[in-house]
């Protein structure tokens, strides 16, 4: 079956959104196709030194134009080679990984904190029920009209310069939001915080973990999660970020 | 134009191999390598249980390298035989079984259950950086080395490689000590043991604190001592380490390597070891090599 492929993807256009944040469209010759939200590519440097590809979620999807968008941030030496590429330079890209969100009928919220925000673009498009975007940031916020384009939007700031100051469940609190699902992505914090308000609200909830990867598909066993149930691979408690995730049901994790 | 190696009685159609931990059971590279283009797959260790590894992070990059400490996640010996191998009989490639414990019983154990398994060879790995009991612990001391190796040996229905560790001051002593206690060819190198330290977050990279270095910046070490024990034993050498390109295979196979295990390039182009097989033949072309065995150990 194939549900992945290594490609040669071309930069459409690239430019800087916010501090360090870029956002990267890329011509795929399958990607875009086979591409569902919540999912990610690895994307291979060109500098010999660094070996591993950089886990990147995607952020849209533009099936008719064969195109997917990723907004990162740049952390490191890899990521900021990709910042530097211009128009028509091509990447080595293998994608779509792992498992993105289900997309259920029910009245959902949002979340996305930080480089979290990204992933969840997708998904606010393709939900069609009645939806609720929060997005956390610290101070500098990034890809908000493209989100509200698509549901009712609500901010955090942790500085307090925008919106609720703190973070997306103080915005909840704040707002007094409600839903009976809940897709997020952002850091571990954040994840650990929505998960212990869903298992309190008994509101089903979906959230999307990153790791230190070193293959993206599922071989090396580096990128591992604690899993409540025995997983697949080892028949052990390590659910594989890269193939059984990056997106989890939240019960499903030990986090 | 010849291809074929012999190792240890088992003819391989290329010298090409997967490195044991990089490949899976080649489960998740068969959608981009063709399996059946590589002389064989080298599967991640098994033991006799499931082992769960070590704590996250578990992998991470240095300059022209990696550092791993998995700490040997595996399902165990039962998953293996039911799940594994039968998935890698599908393809016309030899298949090589690399068997992890942490007692000499465990080991036997395992080698036991492999004795009427359609596998080709063993390769008992004495040699894992990131695990407490077993590994290493083995594979840095001649005598336990010769133990394990007596030991599996006995019950060993498949020829016997034992993959050896670069973490010693005389890798060509401890070739020479599996060989008198009747190894059948050596594998080598294993990962070094290296470090990586986050400044601002004054934290180690992995959690394991310590984690097995691979990749391009050991391969002129691996070369070394692929040479130095090519000298030392009359068995058969599996060289690894660092191994990215043709070039980097042709190398090993003219320091003493009969075959070359390929690992973390799998990680940097999931192609690669296929990509390696034509490069091989493309310099066997170029340079009119009409048998690759005359490769094997021919700078001296």
């Amino acid at each position: 079956m194939t549900d992945k492929v290594l490609e040669n993807a071309i930069i459409i256009r690239q430019e800087e959104i916010a501090t360090d944040v870029y956002s990267m469209w890329l011509m795929t010759e399958q990607i875009a196709d086979l591409a569902t939200p919540g999912q990610f590519v690895a994307v291979y440097c060109t500098d010999g030194s660094r070996l591993l590809p950089r886990p990147i979620s995607i952020c849209e999807i533009d099936r008719a134009d064969h195109a997917i968008r990723l907004v990162y941030r740049v952390v490191g030496k890899g990521t900021e080679e990709f910042s530097g590429y211009h128009t028509g330079a091509q990447l080595r890209v293998v994608g779509p990984l792992g498992n993105g969100y289900p997309k259920k009928s029910k009245r959902a919220l949002l979340l996305g904190g930080g480089i979290g925000v990204p992933p969840i673009l997708q998904l606010a498009k393709e939900l069609e029920c009645e939806k609720t975007i929060v997005l956390g940031y610290r101070d500098e916020r990034f890809l908000e009209e493209e989100f509200r384009a698509q549901g009712n939007v609500y901010i955090a700031t942790e500085d307090g310069s925008f919106g609720t100051q703190g973070n997306v469940l103080d915005a909840i609190r704040e707002n007094g939001l409600d839903a009976e699902i809940i897709y997020a992505c952002g850091p571990m914090p954040m994840l650990r915080a929505v998960k212990k308000y869903a298992a309190e609200h008994g509101i089903e909830c979906w959230i999307s973990l990153e790791e230190r990867m070193a293959c993206g598909i599922g071989a090396c066993l580096g990128c591992v999660c604690k899993s409540t149930k025995k997983d697949s691979h080892t028949h052990v408690h390590n659910k594989r970020i890269c193939t059984e995730g990056p997106v989890f049901r939240a019960e499903e994790v030990d986090i | 134009m010849n291809t074929s190696v012999n190792l240890a009685g088992v003819t391989l159609k290329n010298p090409i191999l997967t490195a044991s931990g990089t490949f899976g059971s080649g489960q998740e590279y068969a959608q981009f390598v063709d399996l059946n283009k590589l002389g064989g797959v080298v599967t991640k260790g098994v033991a006799n249980v499931p082992w769960e590894g070590n704590p996250t992070p578990r992998v991470a990059e240095v300059y022209g390298g990696m550092l791993n400490a998995i700490g040997l996640q595996n399902p165990g010996i039962d998953v293996f035989v039911e799940r594994d191998i039968p998935f890698l009989t599908k393809y016309d490639t030899k298949i090589v079984v690399n068997v992890c414990g942490r007692s000499e019983a465990d080991y036997v154990e395992v080698v036991e259950r492999l004795a009427d398994q359609p596998v080709d060879l063993l390769e008992i790995n004495i040699s894992c950086p990131n695990v407490k009991e077993g590994g290493i612990a083995f594979g840095q001391d001649p005598k336990a080395a010769a133990a394990i190796t007596k030991a599996v040996k006995a019950v060993a229905k498949q020829p016997v490689v034992m993959k050896l560790s670069p973490n010693v001051t005389d890798i060509a002593y401890m070739a020479q000590a599996v060989e008198a206690a009747g190894a059948d060819a050596v594998s080598l190198i294993n990962t070094l043991t290296g470090m990586k330290i986050d400044v601002k977050k004054r934290q180690f990279a992995l959690a394991n604190k310590t984690g097995g270095m691979s990749g391009p910046a050991i391969h002129p070490i691996a070369v070394r001592m692929v040479y130095q024990v090519a000298q030392a034993v009359k068995i058969p050498i599996i060289g690894m380490g660092g191994v990215m390109s043709a070039e980097d295979a042709l190398e090993l196979m003219l320091a003493g390597a009969t075959a070359v295990s390929v690992g973390t390039a799998n990680f940097t182009n999931p192609r690669i070891t296929e990509e390696i097989v034509e490069g091989i033949k493309d310099y066997m072309a170029e340079q009119g090599v009409d048998d690759i065995t005359e490769l094997i150990g021919a700078v001296k």
